[in-house]
């Protein structure tokens, strides 16, 4: 068994003329690394209609809807986080209360608002009334406000963490982008946080650091936007633990991170 | 036959790098299938005199046969000639120079002639994209990136000179690639470490749209595990031939012919 705790998918309403194509290559890859489950998100429109990491209550509606399709469609392959904006609370609210109700397995915050912000709190309150993790994008090593998305790093998504010490956080893909010396550093005393090894980063020494920083029983497998990237940490790791912990890695950990009967196995 | 030509050896000044020793690298291409390596001094990149670091390159590579020197050339410097002469002496399958690293204009008069010592003495030249992610790099690594303009202006600057750009992504390699003549851009391999594979499938849209005779297997390791570069060939659907010109072909019939 593996999940992929960090995927995405394209629908009609976004900017991609190639969202077909991109989705079944996802799977098709998937399948043959593979991947039993990818858990995956919709950002909106994908910046067609709203930006892709602030997106509307409508363009989350019509992604989170597209991804329930997916649900449906692929109900052994696929489940969803369901992406929320929190600026918009009540709707945030509604709508996780809506796509949990339907099937979805977690919830996805991007980048629209602060990782230390109070608007933050009760999308987290729920999530830990529904027992649900929180995947939170993170830039590894935020020194500075980037265009176009209100990022959050590890130090922030710790903030956040300790304030909800019953709900279980998911740091977005470790090899994302950023200094992710800075992330591992902060997490140490979270232990609410997990770490998701997705990102096109496959950077020598940075999965010996996770398991380091945070031991094998917090670490996720994924991939994001690279799956050939997720496949080789997959293959490195196989090197580097024993069977026993691959297999945390690879399934077990996601399954004690996420609800109870989220996957068909465990 | 798997040869990777994107390999350094020697520590890294910006994290720690695990692997960074002759026999690491032996180990990894081991493990991954990897038959024969270009190896790269990388300390030398961020010295003020990176030809300094060729004695031991060579020295270290000097009993392993699987293993290939790619030594620095510096054309600010005096020197440079002789170590290229030295490069063809030996043997070297490539020279390098990371401009930007060294402080040169990527374009300038130096790599200029740079490139056009290198065509004629038949040493392809290589030159790094960039080493880490821009968005992870060290407070203090302030080096460009190699812009693709220099790339364009030095393919034209010398009809003999050969290249061989690692770490470049698609945008990149598709501003050079249409941004050159058929001619030029037959001068020009690229190593597929920083192209993306599914689902965005860049890598398979460049074998499609550039040619596959174009790419060269290569890793950036030790600063980027080796399994990627495996891992995204293996994701393609390629068939025996094309997966054998990206792995080693396109070094024997292509550049090296």
């Amino acid at each position: 068994m593996l999940i992929d705790v960090h995927a995405h998918f394209y629908h009609a309403r976004t900017p991609r003329a190639d969202w077909r194509e991109c989705n079944a290559s996802r799977l098709a890859a998937g399948r043959t690394i593979g991947i039993t489950i990818h858990v995956a998100s919709v950002l909106g429109s994908w910046g067609r209609t709203s930006p892709i990491y602030f997106p509307s209550p409508r363009d989350l509606e019509d992604g989170n809807d597209a991804l329930l399709a997916l649900q449906r469609e692929y109900p052994r392959s696929i489940r969803g986080y369901v992406t929320v904006n929190p600026n918009y609370t009540d709707h945030a609210r509604t709508e996780i209360a809506r796509c949990l109700d339907t099937g979805m397995v977690g919830i996805k915050l991007a980048a629209s608002r602060r990782a230390t912000d109070p608007l933050l709190d009760p999308i987290c309150a729920l999530a830990r009334e529904r027992g649900v993790p929180v995947l939170q994008h993170v830039w590894q090593h935020r020194r500075r406000d980037w265009p176009g998305q209100e990022a959050s790093d590890g130090a922030e998504l710790a903030t956040l963490a300790a304030r909800h010490p019953k709900v279980q956080f998911i740091l977005a893909h470790i090899g994302g982008g950023g200094d992710w010396q800075h992330s591992l550093a902060v997490l140490r005393a979270v232990p609410n946080v997990s770490v998701d090894l997705s990102g096109s980063g496959v950077d020598g020494g940075m999965l010996e650091a996770c398991l380091d920083a945070v031991g094998v029983e917090r670490l996720l497998w994924g991939t994001d936007l690279t799956m050939d990237t997720g496949w080789a940490k997959l293959r490195y790791l196989e090197r580097l633990l024993s069977p026993a912990d691959l297999e945390l890695v690879m399934w077990k950990n996601a399954a004690r991170v996420f609800p109870r009967g989220a996957f068909h196995a465990d | 036959m798997r040869i990777d030509v994107n390999t350094f050896l020697g520590a890294y000044p910006y994290r720690r790098v695990p692997g960074t020793s002759r026999d690491a690298l032996l180990d990894a291409m081991a493990r991954t299938g990897v038959d024969a390596a270009w190896v790269s001094h990388l300390p030398s990149l961020f010295w003020r005199q990176p030809m300094e670091g060729n004695a031991w390159l060579h020295e270290t590579v000097a009993r392993e046969p699987r293993l290939k020197a790619v030594p620095a050339l510096h054309p600010g410097l005096r020197g440079w000639d002789v170590a290229l002469r030295e490069a063809a002496d030996r043997g070297a399958p490539a020279v390098r120079c990371d401009p930007t690293y060294y402080g040169l204009d990527p374009a300038g008069p130096e790599m200029r002639a740079l490139a056009a010592a290198c065509g004629a003495a038949r040493r392809p030249l290589m030159m790094a994209v960039r080493l880490e992610d821009a968005r992870q790099r060290h407070p203090n690594d302030h080096a460009p990136e190699l812009p693709a303009a220099a790339v364009r202006a030095l393919i034209r600057s010398d009809a003999g000179v050969r290249l061989v750009i690692t770490h470049a992504d698609r945008g990149f390699i598709e501003e050079v690639h249409f941004g050159s003549t058929p001619e030029e851009a037959g001068r020009v391999w690229w190593d597929v470490s920083w192209i993306w594979g599914p689902p965005e499938d860049h890598l398979a849209t460049l074998l499609d749209t550039i040619g596959v005779d174009r790419f060269l297997f290569g890793t950036g390791q030790p600063l980027r595990i080796p399994e990627a570069g495996v891992a995204k060939l293996d994701l393609l659907d390629l068939g025996t031939e094309r997966r054998a010109a990206i792995e080693s072909g396109n070094i024997t019939r292509g550049l090296l012919a």
